[in-house]
């Protein structure tokens, strides 16, 4: 069932931003932005660690997720550490994706020529 | 021909863009990369027998790093191009956000070029929501604790 749930999920997502996209002068700049910060909302209230719980993988796929992930750690880093911790942890859960993303990003786009 | 006629002419040249099939397009390609990584997921659960969030954690790093093959392969504009959001929101967007940027910046030289432009596109995303993640997550310890 959580199959049908993250198509449902991560494709409603995708198009509630194409239709942004195609009607207002929005760029994916713009949209990406505005996911992450509406990511870090519901993320203060707990609204989506249990859309997460209820739709599985595919809510940890769209850039929503890397709102909540960036205040949560942070909130338990001040759960742990106090005030140092709300700095000091921001970025731990968020790490695997920007890390490996520059990452990847650096060692294959050294060999391969732009297309033009 | 007065100017309301050239505005007239202008918007009836211009092409249409098929919302319909953008909005479809990208319903259709978001679900797919959804449903896969859920997939992936379970079978990483299920074989390996790891937990959830390490199995989240591969399956973002499977992710981004086809994202970014694709990128440096030179298909994944034309794939962005076609399924426009349906490629962009999902984490493949920040991928192919950064790995563009190294790809086009690259002739300028390494430190000027790469280094400096690496986060041109993806750098909207870290700061808007590290800046906003703290301002939340003061909210939240005011709020719970």
């Amino acid at each position: 069932m959580t199959l049908i749930y993250s198509f449902l999920f991560c494709g409603l997502l995708c198009l509630i931003a194409q239709v942004i996209m195609d009607n207002t002068k929005l760029t994916p700049g713009h949209i990406t932005s505005i996911y992450v910060v509406l990511g870090t909302i519901l993320g203060c209230f707990n609204i989506y660690d249990n859309i997460v719980d209820f739709v599985g993988a595919g809510a940890n796929i769209p850039i929503i997720s890397f709102g909540n992930l960036l205040i949560n750690s942070a909130y338990q880093g001040y759960l742990s550490d106090g005030i140092i911790g709300l700095f000091g942890n921001m970025l731990t859960d968020v790490g695997v994706g920007v890390v490996s993303a520059v990452v990847f990003a650096f060692l294959l786009s050294i060999p391969f020529k732009v297309k033009d | 021909m007065n100017k309301k006629e050239y505005l007239k002419l202008v918007k009836e040249i211009t092409p249409k863009e098929k919302r319909l099939s953008n909005s479809l397009n990208a319903f259709l390609v978001g679900g797919i990369l959804g449903i896969v990584a859920e997939i992936i997921k379970m079978i990483l659960v299920s074989i390996f027998s790891i937990t959830i969030t390490e199995a989240i954690g591969w399956v973002l790093l499977i992710y981004i790093f086809l994202a970014a093959l694709f990128t440096a392969l030179g298909f994944m504009d034309d794939l962005a191009q076609k399924y426009k959001s349906g490629i962009l929101i999902p984490i493949t967007g920040f991928a192919h956000s950064i790995t563009s940027a190294i790809m086009d910046y690259k002739k300028d030289g390494l430190i000027t070029g790469v280094g400096s432009n690496v986060f041109k596109l993806a750098g909207c995303v870290l700061l808007y929501g590290i800046f906003f993640a703290f301002v939340m997550a003061i909210i939240k310890v005011i709020l719970y604790v």
